[in-house]
């Protein structure tokens, strides 16, 4: 005799989906449940509370996608960290960056690389990338309640699209809409001066080289205009985060490839003698 | 109203164990073993699909024989159990030991409380960092766990593959010699007394656990599938040797 639920099972296996499970099973490790109860914001917002992300860019270029993001944290005029990377990859072929509340958004990280690990092992293959980036955005709209208290999270996802052959970014808002972007894209409070930065030096078919030291000058530019972006620090020898994704996966780029982009910016602008 | 015969728990257990083994039984072997370069897993199957050798978690690998379904909701259970592990305390925290103690459990419930037992054999195995830190835990139909060293083969002809592999297996083979002897000792997998039927890459299902795979590929996950034309060139390269 066949069991009653057996046929619920079918419809069950329609989703592998790892924070679904733990949403069925497991709920309080969800980061949208952790808090207890409403938050009750001092002043009107909790985002003074905890450390908050800043500027992250993005871009594509000859085969493939790239996103870098700075090195601060900051807690309103406090500099909460000057270490922290905003920039992961998501799997083989994506990369996430994470702008706004610091917490929130390393969990949402956490969750969302064993997402797409999870598919992978169940199923067998890989997630496309418009699955990633709609799990993505559910994820993002799970954070709504906190969103609206101040503490908002908004990501970027860039990844190479096995099936197209090309490089493709999404952009995200708190309510879980997703927008794909063409070109280039920064989120962030200095997401302003990296855009207008952008503007000027993004060029069709970069090469790779070329986009990293783009990447750099924008969010140089962010770091001159935007006191909560922090600026290559050549003191403490910190560099920005960068990733880069082509058909063969997702590389982090290494620190003397940085450090000789950010030492050229620097000398180039030090040389020309500009104020403004 | 009918009366219910009375039937001894012996006899019981008995009756489902011999059941099990049956079930077990009609399927092709698995061998599972350690070596130099980490942990290689070979099985016969036709499917290029329907996998018996699955990833669990960084450096945990599940090998299975018997009913396709049982064993693959087994092998899902695992993932979500080592994910969730994984997720809410550390990624070093999931080890093979763990998973398969909860897997000892479910089996040994099922066997005891179910209408009928799984028909699955497993194998958990985790690769160390060292040969040492190896290990292989074999689990069957009614919950018995056992902690292998070396190799460990499971399926209906086991005994006779084991008997073919342990003149060729040393711990300090690299994966292809390791691959090349696993695939000569499945040969073996018949009925007794029937001849050694000869598998190609198309009836094969490889698979390792590199012990290095953050220098060798720069991933921490160490499970990888190998490709039929790999597989291929590593049992031509012996053909020839």
């Amino acid at each position: 005799m066949i069991p009653e639920d057996a046929a619920a099972l079918v419809s069950r296996a329609a989703s592998t989906s790892f924070a679904e499970y733990l949403g069925r099973d497991h709920p309080g490790l969800l980061p949208s449940n952790r808090s207890t109860g409403t938050l009750a914001p001092v002043h009107g917002t909790a985002a003074g509370l905890a450390p908050h992300a800043t500027t992250i860019v993005s871009m594509t270029f000859s085969g493939g996608v790239l996103m870098a993001g700075d090195r601060r944290a900051t807690m309103g005029n406090i500099i909460a960290s000057r270490h922290i990377e905003k920039v992961f990859p998501g799997d083989l072929f994506s990369v996430l960056g994470i702008a706004g509340s610091a917490g929130i958004g390393l969990d949402l990280t956490r969750l969302f690389q064993v997402e797409l690990e999870h598919y992978e092992k169940i199923e067998g293959t890989r997630m496309s990338l418009d699955g990633k980036a709609n799990r993505l955005a559910s994820m993002v709209r799970q954070n709504l309640p906190m969103a609206l208290q101040g503490l908002a999270v908004v990501p970027l996802l860039a990844g190479f699209d096995t099936e197209r052959r090309e490089g493709r970014l999404f952009s995200f808002d708190v309510t879980g809409g997703r927008y794909e972007e063409q070109e280039h894209h920064s989120v962030g409070s200095g997401s302003v001066f990296a855009r207008g930065a952008l503007k000027k030096l993004w060029k069709p078919n970069l090469d790779e080289a070329r986009a990293i030291q783009v990447a750099v000058e924008s969010l140089y530019d962010a770091a001159d205009d935007d006191s909560a972006t922090g600026g290559p620090d050549v003191v403490r020898q910190l560099w920005p985060v960068i990733y880069t994704v082509n058909s063969a996966g997702a590389r982090r780029v290494a620190e003397r490839e940085l450090e000789a982009a950010a030492l050229g910016i620097i000398e180039r602008r030090s040389v020309a003698g500009r104020e403004a | 109203m009918t009366q219910q015969f009375y039937v001894s728990p012996e006899q019981l257990m008995k009756d489902r164990a011999d059941f099990a083994r049956k079930g077990i039984g009609r399927g092709r072997s698995v061998v599972v073993m350690a070596c130099r370069d980490g942990i290689a897993l070979v099985a016969e199957n036709p499917s290029p699909s329907l996998h018996k050798l699955g990833e669990i978690y960084d450096r945990i690998a599940f090998a299975a024989v018997g009913k396709y379904n049982e064993f693959e909701s087994l092998r899902q259970a695992g993932v979500r159990y080592a994910d969730v592990r994984g997720y809410s305390y550390a990624r070093e925290d999931v080890t093979a030991r763990g998973l398969a103690s909860v897997y000892a459990q479910s089996l040994g419930a099922v066997f005891t409380a179910e209408s009928k037992p799984f028909e699955v054999e497993l194998v958990v195995a985790e690769v160390g960092e060292t040969p040492a830190g190896d290990h292989l835990y074999r689990l069957t139909f009614d919950g018995s766990i056992a902690d292998e060293t070396g190799m460990v083969v499971i399926g209906g002809a086991a005994d006779s593959v084991v008997g073919a592999l342990r003149g060729r297996w040393t711990k300090d083979l690299a994966f292809p010699e390791a691959i090349r002897a696993a695939v000569v000792s499945l040969q073996n997998d018949g009925a007794a007394g029937q001849p050694a039927h000869p598998l190609t890459s198309a009836v094969l299902e490889v698979a390792v656990l590199d012990r290095e795979p953050g220098t060798t590929r720069g991933s921490r996950r160490a499970f990888r599938r190998i490709s039929a034309t790999e597989v291929d060139a590593m049992l031509a390269e012996g053909g020839r040797a």
